[in-house]
Order: C-alpha cells, then structure tokens, then sequence
C-alpha cells in the first residue's frame, strides 16, 4: 500500500517547493473527522418546512390530471405545486433542455416527480402526498434502447425520430485502408449494465424564499452550484441578480451532481409557492431515481493491427440508452468516441454512436464519463489479439504509444505523456514477466491502460468568459483568503488551491483560508467535472497569487526607495537584494495596504485555442488543455465451482503531470480504481416495469472494505506544459483501466474470455458452465467420429 | 403519539428529554440534541454513516429506536475530540486522508473507536471485519485501513 514517487524529467518549478508536492492532509478535514464539517441536510433550519416529492408510479403515461385540492386542505399543508407550476424546461446542455422539474402533460420514468408539497412537518408532507389524486393514462414504456428505437415506437419527445437523442458519425483518417493494410483483424460485441454514482450523502437542498424583497437563497448538494443558479432563474423566471448559491460540505459527487437536479428546483418551487423556508431531502431510494449515472451499453469494436501491433484502424459502434431525458447525454455519446482516442496512437477510425431515449431514470455524466465501457472494449479486444499475435500485453500498448507532442486524428492535442513510465512501474512492481501466465489454474494477472482530460477544453456553457477565476484578499490581520468558486466534494480541491498560492507567494499554508462556493462572494466557476478544477482553477490561483506578489514587491520597492527588480522576496521577509534590508511580514502588508486600503487581487486562466478541439460537430467533446494517463496490473482468485472473483491486488500507476499533493492524489487514483471495480465486479442496478430493483445501499452492492484489495499506487509525473506546476488530473483516469485489467486477468485464470460486464459469479459461472458443457460436446463427438460410420 | 422521559446519557452527560416512542434515536441525536455529525445516508441498516456506541458498543443509530437507549449511554463522534483536539483516531483518519468527503467519516471512527477499544492493535483482517458494514465510497478503503492502523500505532 506504499506509495513511490518516480519523477519523469525535471519538473519547472525552480523556487524552493516547500507547499507544492507537500503530502497535505486537507485543510478542511479537521470539521471531517469531528464531525463539526456541515452538510446541507445538517444546515440549521428551524422553522423550515419540509418538503416532499410525489414520483410517478408508472414508466410511461399522458398526465390528464392532478388533484391537490385534498392535499391543500390538510392543516399545516403550505404549498402544493405541479408541472403547472413550471412550464420551461431546463437542462445542462443549453440545445437539449427538454426536462421539467415537474412533469408536465407526460410521465417518462417511474419515480418521475410529479408534484411535491411543503408541510409543516415529515408527516403532514407525507400525508399531503397521499392525498394528491394523479390520474394517468398509461403509454407503451421501452426499458432497452432495441426497444425504444423500434419503427413503431412512441415517441418520448416529439422532436426525436427513433426515439434517438443524438446519432454521431465520426470518420478519422481512411479507416478502410487502415484495415486493408493490418495482419489482423478482429470485431467483438460487448455488453454493460448501468452503474450508478451511489455518492454517500443522499440529495438535500435548503431553499429560502424572502418574500419581502423576491430573492432566493439555495444550498444544496451540488458540484456545480453556477449551473444551478442559472437552472434556478431560467425555472423560475428570476433575474439571477436575486439567487444565491450555496455549495455547503457535499458528500461526494462523481458525477451525479454535475448538472441541476430536479429536486434543486422543486425545493425553491417549494419554498417560492410557501413564502418560506423549505428543507427538502430526499431519501437514499429518491437519490437512486435521481440517478445521472453510466448507461446500459452496447457496444461492437474492430480493430486492425500490425503483426507487431501496431493499431492501424478501429471501428466502433455504441449504443447508450440513455434514460428518459437529454441531460448530459449527447456529450457521453461524444465522448465514447472522442476518447478512444490520445491513449494510443490511432492513424484511423470510424465511430457510430447512438444515444436512445428509454422509459428509465435519466443518465448524465458518471466517473470517467463515457469513456469506461468504450475503454474495456477497446482494452479487452487488444489484449486478446496480441495474444493471438504472441505478443505480450505490454508489448502491445508499447508498439502505440503516444511521443507528445503529439495531435490525434480527432484533433485532441496531447502535450506530455507518461504512459510509457507507467507501464514499466506496473510490469516491474506486479513482477508481470515472472508470473503471468505462469501462476496456478484460478490465479490470474491482468493489465491494461486508460487516461482522461483534465477538464473539458471548452466548458458548457460557453460565455467567452475564462475558464477560471480565483481571488485573493489581502487585509489588515495579514492573512489571504482565496475566494474560489470551486467546488471542493472531497477531492482536496480547496487544499490544492491553497497549496498553488502558498507555494507561488512561498508563505506558509497557515496563511491562507479558503472561502468556497458561495455565489454572493466567491468568482463563477463553472463547477466540479471533467476534472477541470486542478489544472483550471490551479492555474488562475497561480496567476492570482502572482498578481499579489507583484503588489507586495512593489509595496516593498517604495517602502525601502528601491527599484522593484531589486526587491527579493523570500517567503514572510522582503529584502532589498545584496543587503540585509528588509521587511517583515507586517510591514510588507501595511505598505501594500497603504495607498488604497485591502487588497483584492485575481487570477484567470482559460485553455489554449489549439487545444479546443477541431472544427468538425462535436469537436469540443474530448479536448482538453492536459491528458493523464495509467495503467494498472490487477491479480486475481477465481473459484470455477462458483465463479466468485476475488481481486487479490492491483497495482497502478497515474501520470498526473506533478503531483501537487500527492496524498490526495493517491487517494484519488486508489478511488477511482476501486470504483472500477465496482463496476467491474458486481454493480448493477436493473429495472423490472421501469421500477428500479437495486435503489438501496445493500441491492446495489458497492464493495465493502471486506472484500476491497491493497492497491499499490505510483505517481508518475511528466510535467505538461499547460498545466499548473506541470499538473494534470488524477481524479478519473485509472478508472476505466480496471476493467479491462480484471476481465483480463479472469481469462488468464480461467481462459475464460467475458464479453458482458459485471463480472458476476453467476455470469462466469454460466460460462464456466458452458465451456464444459461444449468440452463434453466436443468430446462425445470426437468419440463418435473415432468409431468411424 | 406517546411519548416518555427518556433519562440518557449523550457523550458523558446525563439527560432528561420526552420522546416518542417512535422516534429513532438517530433523529433524536440530529433534530432533538442538534448533534448531526451522526449521519443518515440510507432508508437504513445499509450504510453504516449513523454508526454510534451504545455502552460501547457500535449500534447504527437510524435503526434503534431512541426509547431503547433509557438509562444507556450514547456516545456520537462529538464525544471524541478533547479540548477541542482530535483523538488519536481523529488525528489518523486527518493525517492519513481516511476521509475525502467525509460524509462516512463519522460513523467509520466510531466502529473504529469501538474496535480499538476492544483490541488496541488489531491485524489487518480485524480492521476489515469490524469496519465491513461502513460503506465509502471515495476512498477504496485502502487509507481508511492505514489510518486505523497509524492509531493503534500511537498508542504503543
């Protein structure tokens, strides 16, 4: 469970680094681990009323009514509100906004919210609820996208032909000639299930209405507290000049609260409607509804190689089905195809994606988004034809690595590249020569190799504002507070922000406090996804924080009478360089306040045109100013009586670019691969009529620290130019590698090679079951064909 | 509903409140006593987060009724900082970043404060067995583990 640090060239930073590459536990752990840190449902709020959701019951249905007549007539009952409370329709992606907080004419998915009420207590609300009367006149529900995408299919939205919500054609290179030209070609079809991000804080939002004055204040759980504001004053018809945001502590993320969830609305709705407070909370089963995550997939992959393995085309067609609404949607599909890219060298490809409209609870954006299940079909059919080819595993990714800088096909523009490093450690540290292929019949090795953006190149809501935004004061007390907007879910975020400024301004970290997400103080930010915060924010805290050093070197260049150039700074003294004249701290501040009173200073940061993508639809989704890459070797133990697996160990290397702080990022890196395990090994959620079966935290079986394995992690560090410090994100990129590694490593213990994931004792024990069934098959015909006719 | 006196002691301090017979103990702890550090992240018995010690012992909070604590003591994560400073155990799960977002935390130190009462330097497999029905989701348990293991550390 060590972790080692291996340094791939030198790294920019030529100050002495005394808070950059600090294993820094996080400035806000102490309120963690005391159980003082407030999350929204801990948030005080007396006198608030409660606040409850009514879900459809059905997956598919025309609305003729809701009667709230009864509801509104219980005592202590203060607002009711429906889809007719509501008619503009809101979304993440400004072109696919076409989901209401309250259904409004059409139900789409069980658990759909149909009304929600605002009582003054638990049991009133939820007495409310039971006297609503929805009348639904039940439509043809689809639950796969084979089914929803039929000729004779109803529609979920009018607009969408096939009940298809994006079809993506993408053609790189001449993918033909690629396959024309290869030694080996091979095509598999794959299947997923739907995961979701099961985060352990259930959804809760505290909404406050001032009717005096007609604003809005709302905390909630969320990751992306600016795209919320905006949902709320598109929703509810108000100038975004009269809405707060709050983003107290959340309780993880990955991804669920990446755009605004309807029960964000529902609460202001809510508290709107009762000229009030309102504290809506949803239980674990409504956070499953809620959902957002990874869709059922199908996908079918090619791919063409060399006799020495090098990839010479791949052909991939996905189909996502997608749940009832757009949501994030069109950028999974895009991303699926985008990202089978800036891993390898790829000199042609061609990618169909589909993303279906379906009657279940919608899909958004999830660890790793739309790029996991792409990646362990892309992995899985690599590693099976180097077998064929006899090559080794790592001799295969080797063949196409990647020399930044290097530009793909797709136009992605890769700029550092630690892959290659990667690889070794994992092969060395796993003793993959000596042992794979060579250990006990049940015992197998795996790898594979993954990598993700660290931030979208251009954000989603597009504004021609810079990507980033940091803050800092500076008053009379001596201390700086960086104001972010960032938003920090557990990730370290605000530490690694404080570390940035620490280090330019070489101060000690106890200098700083970090005030975060709260829309009345801290700078826009566009929110926490596609692991932007580190390489975005982290930049515009190193522009902020220059920006205050230059203050104060010019502060002490008057104070002293000397030129700025001759002005030194060294952490809290400010010397006049060759001399021993200087200034403390105190006075260094005192003279920087002098003219005008506090400091504020800012930093911003946006990503470089040449890595925004190229020109074709679509382009955006994929690019990135700064790619992290891994790969990881994973160990495992299978019982063929039951097809129970057991991950015995995994061993992973991250390429972060710089490891600003290196304790998060192992935390991180070992998150994200344990979280592909998950997947990989039994998460699943299922629906039986559209109702969903696994919405608790024991049918949806996250692992439990019984079963979780050591994980060996290794920071790679190949400094990218971009990036702050040289860093890239270490938040995501390892995931995807697991599953592939696992399948991988089932087959060298089983030789059973699995085409459908998750990896549950009853799917392998099925093939296990299979195999002997068609050994003895075989067998028995081999025997008869030996006695002759 | 009925309601009783319940006569209990919460983090070294005894008390006296009416309760409904109803009412779980978790939200006595968080609605009555303002002590939300004990969390509720299921419809529960799933997660582990509520996890508190009754006379010692680890008792997921969400699913004992409050009434069943008369004349028991009840300890919550608020019960283990002194003078404000973190416990051993706090101190680790600080240290160690056996805490990302932090909403399990609560609930994970006091299985593993019960734990290390029982058995001060547990091995590995004791640590798994006693924290099996804590669930995280950010961490892969793999810091959680060393963080418990840096406490018994510090107290040999």
């Amino acid at each position: 469970m060590s972790a080692r640090k291996m340094s791939a060239g030198a790294t920019a930073a030529s100050v002495q680094a005394h808070a950059v590459g600090v294993r820094q536990p996080l400035i806000d752990g102490v309120e963690k681990v005391t159980g003082r840190a407030k999350y929204t449902a801990d948030l005080p709020a007396a006198g608030a009323l409660v606040g409850a959701i009514l879900r459809s019951p059905l997956a598919h249905a025309t609305i003729r009514g809701i009667d709230v007549a009864a509801a509104l007539a219980i005592p202590g009952v203060r607002a009711v509100v429906t889809g007719a409370d509501c008619d503009i329709a809101y979304g993440v992606i400004p072109i696919a906004q076409n989901e209401f907080p309250l259904a409004r004419e059409r139900v789409r998915y069980r658990g759909e919210p149909v009304a929600a009420v605002a009582a003054v207590d638990a049991a009133t609300a939820s007495a409310a609820l039971d006297a609503i009367v929805l009348d639904l006149e039940p439509l043809p529900a689809y639950f796969d996208a084979d089914a929803a995408r039929a000729p004779d299919a109803v529609l979920l939205h009018a607009n969408k032909p096939g009940n298809v919500e994006r079809d993506v054609d993408h053609v790189f290179g001449d993918p033909d000639a690629g396959f024309a030209a290869a030694d080996l070609v091979r095509e598999q079809r794959f299947h997923y299930a739907e995961v979701t991000h099961a985060m352990m804080e259930p959804n809760a939002a505290l909404a406050e209405w001032d009717a005096e004055r007609g604003r809005l204040t709302l905390h909630s759980v969320t990751q992306v507290p600016y795209y919320v504001h905006l949902a709320l004053a598109r929703c509810l018809a108000l100038d975004e000049s009269r809405i707060r945001v709050v983003k107290p502590f959340v309780g993880g993320g990955f991804g669920h609260r990446t755009e605004t969830l309807n029960f964000e609305i529902v609460a202001a709705l809510l508290a709107r409607a009762a000229g009030g407070t309102v504290k809506l909370g949803l239980s674990r089963e409504e956070s499953f509804l809620t959902h957002r995550g990874r869709p059922q997939t199908d996908i079918r992959m090619k791919i063409g190689l060399k006799r020495d393995g090098t990839i010479t085309a791949i052909d991939a067609e996905i189909v996502q089905r997608g749940g009832a609404y757009a949501g994030y949607g069109l950028v999974t599909i895009l991303y699926a195809g985008a990202l089978l890219h800036a891993l390898y060298r790829v000199p042609a490809s061609r990618y169909h994606g589909v993303r279906v409209y379906a009657n279940t609870p919608p899909n958004g954006a999830m660890r790793g988004h739309g790029s996991v299940d792409a990646r362990h079909a892309f992995e899985s059919l690599l590693d099976r034809m180097a077998g064929e080819l006899g090559l080794d595993p790592f001799a295969v990714r080797r063949a196409n690595l990647i020399v930044p800088p290097w530009r793909t096909i797709n136009d992605l523009q890769v700029n550092s590249c630690g892959l290659g490093e990667c690889l070794d450690i994992v092969e060395r540290a796993s003793g993959w020569r000596e042992r794979r292929g060579k250990l006990p019949r049940g015992r197998g090795l795996g790898m594979a190799c993954s990598h993700y953006v660290s931030g979208s190149a251009k954000p989603v809501h597009w504004t021609g504002e810079p990507h980033a935004v940091v803050q800092l004061k500076l008053d009379f007390d001596g201390a700086i507070t960086v104001l972010t907007g960032a938003s920090d879910i557990g990730q370290g975020s605000s530490t690694l922000i404080a570390q940035v400024a620490a280090e330019v301004l070489a101060l000690p970290l106890e200098r700083f406090r970090v005030f975060a997400n709260d829309s009345v103080l801290t700078p826009k930010d566009n929110g926490s996804y596609s692991s932007r915060v580190s390489f975005m924010v982290g930049n515009a805290a190193i522009r902020a924080a220059d920006a205050l050093k230059r203050e104060l070197v010019a502060a002490a260049a008057r104070k002293l009478e000397v030129a700025v150039e001759d002005v030194e700074a060294n952490g809290e003294t400010y010397r006049v360089r060759g001399t021993d004249r200087d200034l403390g701290w105190k006075d260094v501040v005192n003279a920087a306040l002098e003219p005008s009173g506090t400091l504020n200073v800012k930093g911003a940061w946006s990503t470089p045109p040449e890595t925004q993508g190229g020109r074709f639809r679509g382009a955006a989704v994929g690019s990135s100013a700064g790619f992290s890459y891994a790969a990881q070797v994973v160990e495992v133990v299978v019982d063929e009586a039951t097809g129970e697996v057991r991950v015995e160990r995994v061993w992973v290397a991250h390429d972060c670019g710089r490891a600003i702080n290196p304790l998060a990022v192992e935390g991180q890196v070992q998150g994200s691969v344990w979280m592909g395990m998950g997947q990989a090994l039994g998460e699943e959620t299922g629906y039986h009529d559209g109702l969903h079966l696994r919405a608790n935290m024991i049918d949806y079986r996250i692992p439990t620290i019984a079963e979780s394995p050591p994980i060996e992690t290794y920071i790679v560090e190949a400094p990218d130019p971009n990036g702050p410090f040289g860093a890239k994100e270490a938040g995501e990129g390892a995931l995807s590698g697991f599953l592939p590694a696992l399948t991988s490593a089932i087959a060298d213990a089983t030789g059973i090679a699995l085409n459908a994931l998750p990896a549950t004792s009853e799917r392998l024990l099925a093939a296990i079951v299979e195999r002997q069934r068609a050994a003895k098959l075989a067998a028995a015909k081999a025997a008869r064909a030996g006695k002759g006719p | 509903m009925a309601k009783r006196i319940l006569d209990v002691t919460i983090n070294g301090t005894r008390r006296e409140d009416a309760v409904a017979d109803s009412t779980l103990l978790l939200d006595f702890l968080r609605e009555q006593l303002g002590l939300t550090g004990t969390k509720r992240g299921c419809d529960g018995g799933e997660c582990g987060a509520c996890t508190v010690l009754i006379d010692g012992e680890p008792a997921l909070a969400c699913i004992t009724l409050a009434a069943r604590c008369d004349g028991r003591h009840v300890e919550t994560i608020e019960s283990l900082a002194v003078s404000g400073r973190m416990s051993a155990l706090q101190a680790a799960f600080h240290e160690k970043l056996g805490t990302q977002c932090g909403f399990c935390t609560p609930g994970m130190i006091m299985a593993a404060e019960a734990l290390l009462r029982r058995d001060p330097h547990p091995d590995e497999a004791a640590i798994r067995e006693a924290l099996g029905g804590n669930l995280c989701r950010c961490t892969g348990y793999v810091k959680i583990i060393e963080s418990v293991q840096a406490a018994a550390e510090a107290t040999r």
